[in-house]
């Protein structure tokens, strides 16, 4: 779970870790009155939505009014923005966060995160913080300081005040951002994440240390054990409704822009078919899931949501039955589902492994036309084709 | 013979009496495993499947010789589970539970560290070595006993390969599946190794996805034993859609790998077979292997 801007700094600001002063607002009128009661000088006025590099994509405004605050709202709320970050799908802007501008001297940059290979927490710092800090770390491996953590029962710990000094040369700052990691660290635990990033944590003319952007991803694994966390998610604004749906469902679901549905158990199989699909000349009207949990209802609901897509062509079921999920526990959710719409596109089918005899007489049984592959490879051409007829 | 499991394996189960693992550990009795035990904390002197449930895995190992456990926890109690089993000295640990909370990952990896113990998962679907036994969830109707080893990211698509090898006549010595959390136990490049060090293995086939570094590190031993056998790679995810990312972190601390197009460019450069698509891993086998 990816926090917003304005949770993540709460979550951290709970912990110790100085923020500048803030609101956030969903309308313009709210912009101006929160401008107005914050009173400063000079305002950022920042888009609140879940992927980072805003600012080149004008997602971060500047104001030194409430009346250029409701200016620069209006040109935020509600419209879409694209950042290198996004990925291709644009991220509609439902809140801004109004703060304090807030002049660095300096800009730092601090992470915690998980190291997949050698399976530990390790801090990331860097004296030269900002914006395109990746593109900068490729050409200077001496950019990113690296620490690794250890994880002592409910701390993470770590010789904060060495790390501290070897990325802020003077040491009274350097005090502080020790001080700044060791919370971290403690917020990193304490709220089971996976990451946490403080860019730029500026220093101030004065000397004082301000976290001016933070991100914030959670462990939704860990939510069972963190039910203070767990306000965040519904506060979170959904990618998807018939995402999210999906998920309670058993089935990983993703819309995407082609019109060939995609029915399939197993994420890797579901990639795999995706990449036959496309070399066919194909477009995947969504990446489908369906995890080994799922009932046959539950299968029933995801078919519907892609006989439900009007951009659908064709669907693809490339099913492949395991130890758990079995083909016809799927070949009857696709019944349930087909009984339910009236919508008819070409349906192209391939079972293979456990009961994938029994499953096409399910489907046999219930009276549903569709062709029947050998193989991945001709299922992925026949859906192909069948989807370029449709739409000529 | 086969990786990780030998004739002589026991095992046991930790979680035996729950649902899931009641289903599956019957599924493995009735493959041939040598399943012998079960360990449910507060069930111990009871009988389940046939089979003596203990309250601790000290006391399975004590009272059976099993070396081996299949861990069926549910993930808020799986970290704890796998790392009694390590305190227990046990040689193998295969974990299929999903949604294992990733710091308790870290801590598992903390205890492994030094440790007598190889960990394989979780959220894995397990190792099988046809004719030998099953540890683990996976199909086993299209297995047969051959020479190849499969090692895997993805327990979908390894029961497409395994179907591929076996029309391919060539059958399979071990599949291990490394499992699909971010943090977990023996990884790819590790299974590679065990593989080419196994006498019955004559061919490999390594099944990688994108996201991760585990292909670019099989990449990198393969350069460095420059292998006889023949590696054959599929990576899946040619044309996943770009993800939504949160800030740098992530990149900066796994040094930006994880598409499929590098890995697979990695992977060649490396000298391994690329089969193209997932239709074709059995065939590219075949093909590297006459």
């Amino acid at each position: 779970m990816d926090l917003y801007e304005h949770q993540a700094k709460r979550l951290l600001s709970a912990y110790g870790i100085p923020v500048p002063i803030s609101e956030v607002a969903e309308t313009v009128d709210a912009a101006g009155q929160a401008a107005r009661r914050l009173g400063c000088t000079g305002f950022v006025v920042k888009a609140q939505i879940l992927a980072g590099d805003r600012m080149s994509a004008g997602g971060i405004r500047f104001a030194s009014t409430p009346v250029e605050v409701e200016t620069a709202a209006r040109a935020l709320l509600g419209n879409e923005l694209v950042t290198s970050q996004t990925g291709p799908n644009a991220a509609r802007v439902k809140a801004v966060q109004i703060e304090e501008q807030v002049i660095a001297r300096r800009m730092l940059y601090l992470a915690i995160t998980i190291d997949p290979l050698s399976g530990e927490v390790v801090m990331l710092a860097s004296a030269k913080g900002g914006d395109d800090i990746e593109t900068r770390a490729r050409g200077d491996s001496l950019l990113i300081q690296r620490l690794p953590l250890r994880l002592d029962g409910a701390r993470l710990t770590g010789d904060f005040a060495a790390f501290a000094r070897s990325i802020e040369s003077d040491p009274r700052i350097a005090e502080g951002v020790a001080v700044v990691m060791q919370n971290r660290a403690a917020a990193f635990v304490a709220s089971d994440a996976t990451l946490t990033e403080i860019n730029p944590l500026a220093v101030t003319e004065s000397g004082h240390l301000v976290a001016l952007d933070a991100k914030v991803t959670i462990d939704d694994n860990a939510l069972f054990r963190r039910g203070d966390l767990a306000r965040f998610k519904s506060a979170a604004i959904a990618p998807d409704r018939d995402e999210l749906e999906a998920q309670e469902h058993q089935l990983n679901y993703l819309k995407l822009d082609g019109s060939i549905g995609c029915v399939v158990n197993g994420a890797g199989l579901a990639l795999a078919t995706i990449d036959l699909l496309a070399d066919a000349g194909g477009r995947p009207a969504n990446f489908m899931d369906i995890r080994t949990t799922a009932s046959s209802l539950d299968i029933a609901h995801g078919f519907g949501l892609i006989l439900a897509n009007p951009q659908v062509r064709a669907i693809l079921v490339n099913v492949h039955g395991g130890g758990m999920q079995r083909c016809d526990t799927i070949a009857e959710g696709i019944a349930v589902a087909m009984r339910r719409s009236a919508r008819r596109v070409p349906l192209v089918i391939r079972f293979a492994g456990n009961n994938a005899a029994y499953a096409a007489t399910v489907l046999k049984n219930s009276g549903i036309a569709y062709t029947s592959a050998n193989d991945m490879a001709e299922a992925a051409r026949i859906a192909a084709l069948a989807a370029r007829k449709e739409a000529a | 013979m086969a990786i990780l499991v030998t004739p002589e394996t026991k095992v046991m189960c930790q979680g035996l009496t729950g649902r899931t693992a009641t289903f599956h550990c019957g599924r493995m009795l009735s493959y041939g495993t040598r399943l012998v035990a079960g360990v449910v904390p507060g069930k111990g002197g009871r009988t389940h499947l046939d089979l003596p449930v203990y309250a601790s895995v000290g006391e399975a190992k004590g009272a059976t010789g099993a070396s081996a456990s299949l861990v069926f926890v549910p993930p808020q109690h799986a970290a704890a589970a796998m790392i009694e089993a390590i305190e227990a000295e046990l040689e193998l640990i295969v974990c299929v539970t999903e949604r294992v909370p990733v710091l308790d990952m870290v801590r598992v990896r903390q205890a492994l560290a030094g440790s007598k113990t190889r960990l394989v998962g979780p959220n894995s679907q397990g190792v099988l070595a046809p004719g030998l036994g099953q540890l683990g969830v996976m199909a086993t109707v299209d297995a047969r006993k051959g020479r190849i080893g499969i090692a895997s990211r993805s327990a979908s698509l390894t029961s497409e390969v395994v179907l591929q090898t076996t029309n391919a006549g060539l059958g399979q010595s071990t599949t291990v599946g490394v499992g699909g959390d971010p943090v977990h136990g023996l990884s790819l490049p590790e299974a590679l190794e065990l593989f080419l060090d196994d006498p019955d293995t004559d061919g490999i086939i390594v099944i990688g996805e994108i996201g991760g570094s585990e292909e670019e590190a099989v990449a990198d031993v393969i350069q460095r034993r420059k292998p006889k056998k023949p590696v054959v790679a599929l990576v899946a995810g040619r044309h996943a859609p770009p993800e939504r990312r949160m800030g740098h972190a992530g990149a900066l601390a796994t040094r930006g790998a994880g598409s499929a197009t590098q890995k697979i460019a990695a992977l060649e450069r490396a000298g391994v077979h690329i089969a193209h698509d997932a239709s074709r891993v059995g065939q590219t086998m075949r093909d590297a292997l006459s």
